[in-house]
């Protein structure tokens, strides 16, 4: 009985068939609408490069009619508040060279041998708990790693090696260690992604040769996933590059022209922290100059994130 | 078995043995030794990162122990009596900044993320323009968004002057090109077939992502607000130069001229102070921020485990 | 009812007989020329009236030259070895092909004579009228009363709880589920879940279903269920089905496509191609292809 009435229901879902009209029932304005409004909110990004480049350069252009190419690249003095100003903006760019180099000399064999072990070496439960907590602590703002390094690790290395530190608590190796620590869960997050995206018939065919651990990590693996290890590399040194509350904390602000770990340093994201807080005047000398090293810097990380975006487009296309 | 075999046979067999069990064991022995140092020596790299930070954690605990009390959230800041002094204006401020930008970077964010995944064609050269212009926007220092605030939102074309608005703006821009990159890797997660699916039955493109691809996609997405957010609530440098006044005792009102505050800048007036009272304000602050930020840190990498595996 | 069918049946036989000597005359020609497959078999009332219809993705050729008429009514069945475009040429039924943005198609797609891709035809429409169920089976990450209901609701249609009921019944699915409605459906079996996707394909009233391969990721059992299906449906639904199964073709279908993989001279350029179009028994008997007698014996595969 029941059967028959469900064969009867089915029978009815054929009969009444909508007119075979294959129109727009309607005009659907609706769907035009948002998608226009997709697309707005997607120019929307470009408009911000364009606005960044535009505030950038324009001051910039108005630094250069006051102070030549020359003077800005080859003065080998950084003083632009002074009376009479000097614009040797290398002596900052060493200081954000001299921080970045130290932070990476901490974090990349950290990161990239976290990596593997995450990747090859850890079981399971190990992952699941060392993974998280990393990537937890990827959020731990750059305000709290400067105080960490100013009121902690630089009376800690001080007390350590007496001399070391020129003028305490301020140093670029201490801001480097400080920034090192910050960029490890960056390397380390995206190298593992890179190892774990290799197949894993590579890996066998080497385990069937009679590799290993150690050689399959090293010989197999590692170079399969170069591209992303490199990338994660270099998106971290673009990120040290840019740190600005670390080195504003325990890097100091003498715009000293020197590679020492040990010496107080300027960097450029230091520069521009301190001279545009307070209501600095438009049109000044003092508020170009600000752009003109926000070129100088933008340019540098610019360059950094198209060759990472370059290397993870190369890595995705081989194993994706 | 052996006794029947030929000589030679038996000889060649027993030689053969020997060599194979001499060989493996001479390579397990020196790849056991490089392995294992190997082995330490990624241990020890791990231990490095893990120790690093949470002495960070157990540090900042201890240096701001002496502050701890109800003072750091019902008070504002003082130079005179550093010992009752807080954090109210900073934390208030906070609040609005951030309520800006979930206002500012979702609707957006989520926007961009839609249009390039689910209509772009991605063989069209402005597509992959606005593509590679979010990944490197992702990538531009904090800082250098702090002088397009500076320029652009404050004053220039905006003039908007140095109101919380402002920085809430400048904020939004920052941590815009992480939602968007987030919010795409969440919807490429929905798989085809289930758009397939209901376009197959009669649904047009944008029922389909509004009733299928977006309620999949919505545990990828929050990971990634809640992670672009506590970023911006941790962000300092562009404040520093969209006005985040660092010693304001009053309440800060999003679009008043007066000036306003933030948790990371207060942290760093502080911070910058010699006086020993102030640095452990400070600490006390980053224990406040850690708490906060931790804790979305963590409910978002929750979020995002509990969810991974959906297909 | 029953005797209509049964008047429709001898005649196309009578039909399917003269076409098939018609065929045999004009094979000659085309053998001498070009191999062309044999078009047009109008049986009863046509669906489909396929002319010429090719599709390429960027540029790339990958089925050409296709003419065939579909019946209502019943169910046809596309077969040949992979990579012949079977596939492609189902999605080109309900414009599925829209979606891969550097898909082209050339020819004429004719549904009950209208172009499917005239200049006012709307997709939406078009996959309305003419619903698909996948190779996969690919439930909406919701409840099993969820899925079924998402068609009707999205598309307006009335008696959304009553239809719902319709459609699993009618895919022999209300039994299993109907104390379960609520559950997710992730949590079925592959079988019963590609059965959902056929209730849920029904739930919107189309006029044509379009399978494709919906048995390849199930077990037999689940397949041998997924064809009594088909069976009953084909009273109420035209049926076209892609499957790499001859078996199963020749099981269930009506009329049987035999399409092949060509290779041009430089081996570069390969497309899919129609061979033979006939009545499912005679493609499996007698067929009039050396190409399609080949395959359907299992010498080439």
């Amino acid at each position: 009985m029941e059967a028959r009435d469900a064969l009867e229901m089915a029978r009815g879902i054929g009969a009444d068939k909508p007119p075979r009209s294959l129109r727009s029932s309607s005009p659907r304005y609706g769907e035009k609408v948002i998608k226009y409004v997709l697309v707005a909110c997607a120019v929307l990004s470009v408009l911000t490069t364009t606005a960044i480049v535009v505030s950038l350069l324009v001051p910039t252009i108005g630094f250069f009619e006051q102070v030549s190419f020359g003077d800005f690249f080859s003065t080998e003095s950084w003083a632009p508040n002074l009376e009479p100003p000097s614009f040797g903006v290398f002596n900052i760019i060493v200081g954000t060279l001299s921080t970045t180099l130290w932070g990476l000399l901490v974090a990349i064999p950290v990161g990239f041998l976290s990596a593997i072990y995450l990747s090859e070496y850890a079981s399971k439960r190990v992952r699941k708990v060392v993974k998280p907590i990393l990537e937890v602590l990827a959020g731990i703002p750059t305000v709290a790693f400067g105080v960490f390094a100013v009121t902690f690790l630089s009376p800690l290395v001080g007390d350590a090696v007496p001399g070391f530190i020129k003028t305490p608590p301020f140093a670029a190796g201490i801001a480097g260690l400080a920034i090192g620590l910050m960029i490890v869960p960056i390397i380390s997050s995206i190298s593992d992604d890179a190892m774990r995206a290799v197949p894993g018939g590579l890996r066998e065919g080497a385990y069937a040769l009679g590799a290993g651990k150690f050689t399959v990590s090293t010989r197999v693996v590692v170079p399969a996933a170069i591209s992303g290890i490199v990338a994660s590399i270099v998106l971290a040194t673009s990120r040290a590059l840019g740190e600005t509350m670390i080195v504003l904390l325990a890097a100091g602000k003498s715009p000293n022209l020197t590679l020492d770990p040990g010496a107080s340093v300027q960097t450029m994201t230091a520069f521009i922290g301190t001279t545009a807080t307070g209501d600095i005047a438009t049109g000044t000398i003092s508020y170009d100059t600000i752009f003109a090293v926000g070129v100088v810097l933008f340019v540098m990380t610019l360059v950094m994130n198209m060759i990472s975006i370059r290397l993870v487009r190369k890595f995705r296309e081989v194993y994706e | 078995m052996f006794s029947e075999m030929p000589e030679r046979t038996r000889l060649a067999t027993a030689g053969a043995q020997a060599t194979v069990a001499s060989n493996l064991q001479r390579q397990r022995g020196s790849e056991q030794l490089k392995g294992n140092i190997f082995f330490a020596l990624l241990l020890l790299a791990v231990a490095f990162a893990l120790i690093g930070l949470i002495a960070l954690i157990v540090q900042s605990a201890i240096k701001g122990a002496p502050a701890f009390g109800l003072n750091l959230i019902t008070e504002g800041p003082s130079t005179i009596n550093p010992e009752d002094a807080g954090f109210r204006p900073a934390i208030i401020g906070s609040i609005y900044l951030i309520l800006g930008v979930i206002l500012l970077v979702v609707p957006i964010g989520v926007g961009s993320a839609i249009y390039l995944e689910e209509y772009a064609d991605g063989t069209k050269w402005w597509n992959r323009l606005i593509e590679l212009n979010v990944q490197n926007l992702a990538g531009v220092p904090s800082i250098i968004y702090g002088i397009l605030g500076l320029a652009f939102i404050v004053r220039g074309p905006l003039d908007l002057g140095f109101i919380l608005a402002a920085g809430s703006l400048t904020l939004a821009l920052l941590v815009l090109p992480t939602v968007i990159l987030a919010s795409r890797e969440a919807i490429r997660a929905v798989p085809p077939s289930i758009r397939d699916g209901s376009l197959a039955l009669g649904a047009t493109q944008w029922q389909t992502i509004r009733r299928q691809v977006l309620p999949a996609s919505i545990p990828g997405m929050a990971t990634g607000v809640i992670l672009a957010v506590s970023r911006a609530l941790g962000e300092a440098a562009p404040l520093l130069l969209v006005g985040a006044a660092q010693f304001v005792t009053f309440n800060p009102q999003p679009f008043s001229a007066d000036g306003y505050s933030a948790m990371p800048v207060l942290i760093y007036n502080y911070a910058l102070r010699p006086q020993d009272e102030f640095r452990v304000l400070a600490a006390a602050g980053v224990v406040i921020m850690l708490i906060v930020l931790l804790l979305l840190n963590s409910f978002a990498v929750w979020l995002r485990n509990r969810y991974e595996q959906q297909w | 009812m029953n005797s209509n069918g049964e008047e429709g049946k001898v005649e196309s036989q009578m039909t399917a007989k003269k076409k098939s000597t018609e065929k045999a005359l004009s094979r000659k020609i085309e053998v001498a020329e070009r191999r062309l497959p044999s078009a047009s078999e109008a049986v009863g009332e046509p669906v489909f009236g396929l002319e010429g219809v090719g599709v390429s993705y960027g540029g790339k050729v990958a089925v050409r030259d296709v003419s065939m008429t579909i019946g209502a009514k019943e169910i046809t069945a596309l077969i040949g070895p992979s990579g012949c475009g079977k596939s492609t040429l189902l999605r080109c039924l309900n414009r599925m092909n829209d979606l891969v943005p550097s898909a082209e198609v050339f020819g004429k797609c004719l549904y009950h004579g209208t172009d499917l891709y005239g200049p006012e035809v709307d997709p939406v429409e078009v996959r309305k009228l003419i619903g698909m169920v996948f190779q996969k089976p690919n439930p909406f990450p919701k409840s099993i009363y969820d899925n079924i209901a998402f068609g009707p609701k999205v598309l307006g249609l009335p008696d959304v709880e009553e239809r719902v009921e319709r459609a699993l019944r009618s895919a022999a699915l209300w039994d299993e589920v109907k104390d379960r409605l609520d559950d997710n459906a992730y949590g079925m079996s592959g079988g019963q879940q590609q059965r959902l996707c056929i209730a849920r394909c029904i739930a919107v009233d189309p006029d044509v279903i379009l399978m494709d391969e919906p048995c390849s990721a199930l077990d037999p059992i689940s397949s041998g269920k997924i064809e009594d299906l088909m069976l009953e449906l084909k009273e109420d639904f035209s049926i076209v089905i892609v499957t790499h199964n001859m078996q199963q073709a020749a099981r269930v279908s009506d009329k049987t496509a035999f399409l092949i993989v060509e290779l041009d001279s430089t081996e570069e350029n390969r497309w899919g191609q129609l061979v033979e179009y006939d009545e499912t028994e005679k493609i499996f008997t007698n067929p009039a292809d050396s190409r399609t007698e080949d395959y359907v014996t299992g010498k080439v595969g």
